[in-house]
């Protein structure tokens, strides 16, 4: 591990003329900027106005990079990267009721979405039914799925032998157990079914956004490792875990220490695994990662690349294992919300592809880009179809992956890479030092440390450190014209409608079997050997709804609760 | 103006205290890096905050305002939880609060604007606004409260 302060040692340079040319460039420099400016990036790393052999040289080649689909995985993962299979693009998609979410589907498949995503409502996300919230609440935000009867309806035109579904999930994972019992009824066998539960880190939960907060911080840890263990076995495609570090980074802490706390939290589900009786060669090849991309370009895509090399050191070292299909740093990215502006929301296409470049740079799997509306309003639709077709321009049109880690080499990101690194694991050391991540969460320090960070960040902006285009600096008079469409919402009529079908859905299932199902989950709750997700699983078939089942759950398993502190 | 409040008030020579100011959240959204940021703006400048964790019920929220005599009410919303809005302003109504002012921040669509502005809220800040340009229409809004509030009025 290189040093932060100086990453690789200046080496002997058998370049001709290079030390006399580099003082001249010195001093023509610093007479023309005089006094030099600070620059840090939003990690907080200086960074210095010219990259050269003195920094990093290719004598480390091997040490640094090496190749594609190898140790050190600087490269990426793959050996032919986004040149034999680009990424997938996949869009969050979910609003209003099932009927329309299918509907929104169709129309961005058909603009080149490669992949299903199903972002469920808040009422969802907090583990009520549509008949348990103010329903003028319902659908704002996601898709409203309370049974097997919604799921069906928002998957009608998707083969589930075919198409890769990320699914908005957490413990218990009711969104997960109707897809496997949707797929039993159309007779697609489990071991073709693949995706992902993107939803289901639970520590990134508790320590930023506090969504799909149902269970209290021990109860989901319990769900969650009965999930893996479950799903490893029987649905073998499919990835149960994504550790976001997302969330993290939206809700304040810088890149390198989004990077750090979600490795750190790679590192206790994968001791939770090892501790429940898992085979960790078994489960780390289902793992995946999902990041924020800024607008800091050099930074993400250094942020990526790092966090590349450390997990392959995490999985060989700490584990011992040598197997890549468990080395492999895969990961989903979505272009960064925080950075988007209320104001000119027009200017927000521009953001999002310089984003979007940074994670593709960076090596990521699959991407979602964000709407130019989002800092308004929840995606409208002609946005939402800008932000898609982004993604087809860069992959299509842009050039982007005729080369594979095309800035590999470089004397910036190469440096970056290696000082990134180092803070990304000066921040490990420090959640390490507190006992590991679920403990470091529990004490509330991860918070504390990412309430920090927002704070300084916001400071920045404040004091014009930082510039927002439209907001301060360029500030113009605002186009009518540039603002969405209201949104549709649900009518009155609508909500109605739903709710009707939800309670006649429950009507006609049979009540004794339902009242056993949820028992079963309680009953399983309290024997450690047995495993709950098989129960949440027999539950949906038997017609259970999300809401009846998270609030067994939670009786059972205990609240969750976010350590609030302002 | 309810009297029983305004005598309350009096007792308690409002100029020396410092604004008292509550900021929470309702709803089902839990996102809080905008409520925090603006707590610790308002805790910095002097100001007295109680911070709750998201998810609270309305009459917790009425409940919460009547026992700390919070002066001003800051909810965050990023996620539609803005429409409950007008339902926290008359039950404030109803338990005598009718005069503390409510704020908003964070996403909220254009066309909701007016509806929150006709239901009584006080001013909505949106994604851009800074800290201390939050800070200094939050102390405006209460200094004009506590004006209002101690304003001799014609009858007496």
């Amino acid at each position: 591990m290189a040093d932060a302060s100086n990453p690789t040692p200046p080496v002997q340079l058998a370049l001709p003329g290079f030390e006399e040319a580099g003082a001249r460039w010195r001093s023509d420099y610093d007479a023309q900027v005089g006094p030099d400016n600070d620059v840090h990036n939003r990690s907080g790393i200086a960074v210095e106005p010219l990259y050269t052999e003195t920094q990093w040289s290719g004598e480390r080649y091997m040490d640094d990079l090496g190749f594609p689909g190898q140790a050190p995985w600087t490269r990426g993962i793959y050996a032919s990267m986004h040149r034999g299979r680009a990424w997938a693009r996949r869009q969050l998609v979910g609003m209003r009721l099932p009927n329309d979410y299918r509907a929104r589907l169709k129309a961005l498949l058909d603009s080149g979405l490669t992949a299903v995503s199903i972002a469920p409502c808040n009422s969802f996300m907090r583990g009520f039914d549509a008949d348990e919230v103010d329903p003028v609440l319902l659908g704002t935000c996601g898709v409203v799925i309370n049974t097997l009867d919604d799921m069906r309806t928002c998957l009608d035109d998707v083969d589930l032998a075919k198409m890769s579904v990320n699914l908005g999930d957490n413990a218990p994972f009711t969104l997960t157990a109707m897809l496997l019992a949707l797929a039993e009824e159309r007779s697609v066998p489990w071991t073709l079914v693949s995706g992902t539960s993107n939803q289901s880190d639970y520590l990134s939960h508790y320590v930023a956004n506090h969504m799909f907060l149902r269970l209290s911080l021990a109860g989901a840890r319990r769900m969650t490792t009965d999930f893996i263990d479950y799903t490893t076995r029987q649905v073998p495609r499919w990835n149960p875990l994504s550790v976001v570090g997302q969330h993290m980074q939206q809700a304040g802490a810088t890149p390198a220490e989004a990077m750090a706390f979600t490795l750190c939290s790679a590192i206790q589900y994968a001791e939770d695994c090892r501790a429940a009786g898992l085979e960790l060669e078994e489960v780390l090849p289902r793992f995946s990662f999902f990041f924020d991309v800024s607008i800091s370009f050099f930074e993400e895509i250094a942020k990526l690349r790092a966090g590349r090399r450390i997990w392959g050191r995490i999985v060989r070292d700490r584990f011992g294992i040598d197997d890549p299909r468990c080395l492999r740093f895969r990961f989903h990215a979505q272009t960064s919300g925080v950075d988007l502006t209320r104001q000119q929301p027009l200017n927000n296409i521009a953001r999002v592809a310089v984003q979007a470049m940074a994670g593709i740079f960076g090596g990521l799997q699959s991407l979602h880009t964000d709407s130019y509306d989002e800092a308004l309003s929840s995606p409208t639709e002609k946005a939402a179809r800008v932000a898609v077709a982004t993604q087809a321009i860069l992959c299509e049109e842009a050039g982007l992956t005729d080369v594979i880690d095309p800035l590999g080499g470089s004397y910036y990101v190469e440096t970056l890479t290696n000082e990134m690194e180092a803070e990304i694991e000066r921040v490990m050391a420090l959640v390490a030092a507190a006992g590991g991540m679920y403990a470091a969460v529990d004490a509330g320090l991860v918070q504390r440390m990412i309430g920090e960070s927002a704070r300084r960040f916001q400071d920045e902006m404040e004091s014009g450190a930082r510039t927002m285009v439209g907001v301060n600096a360029y500030v113009a008079e605002e186009d009518p014209a540039d603002r969405p469409p209201p949104l549709r919402r649900l009518s009155r009529g609508e909500t109605d409608d739903f709710l009707a079908r939800l309670d006649a859905y429950k009507k006609r299932r049979d009540g004794g079997a339902v009242t056993a199902a949820l028992d079963a989950i309680a009953r399983a709750a309290a024997d450690p050997s047995a495993n709950l997700f098989e129960q949440v699983v027999a539950a949906v078939r038997a017609g259970a709804t999300h809401g009846e089942i998270c609030t067994r759950a939670r009786e059972v398993l205990g609240a969750g609760d976010p350590r609030v502190a302002a | 103006m309810d009297s029983a409040i305004n005598t309350a008030r009096s007792q308690r020579s409002p100029a020396e205290r410092p604004p008292k100011v509550l900021i929470t959240k309702i709803g089902l959204d839990g996102h809080d890096r905008g409520s925090r940021l603006v707590a610790s703006y308002l805790r910095d400048a002097g100001m007295e905050v109680v911070y709750t964790g998201p998810w609270q019920a309305i009459d917790h929220v009425v409940a919460l305002a009547v026992e700390e005599d919070i002066e001003l009410i800051g909810l965050s919303s990023l996620a539609t939880d803005h429409m409950l809005v007008p339902q926290l302003i008359e039950a404030l109504a109803a338990a005598g609060l009718g005069e503390v002012p409510v704020v908003v921040g964070g996403i909220v669509p254009d066309e909701d604007e007016r509806l929150l502005c006709d239901a009584g809220v006080a001013r909505i800040y949106h994604p851009g606004s800074g800290g201390h340009e939050i800070v200094e229409g939050i102390r405006g809004l209460i200094e004009a409260a506590r004006d209002a509030a101690f304003a001799p009025t014609t009858e007496s």
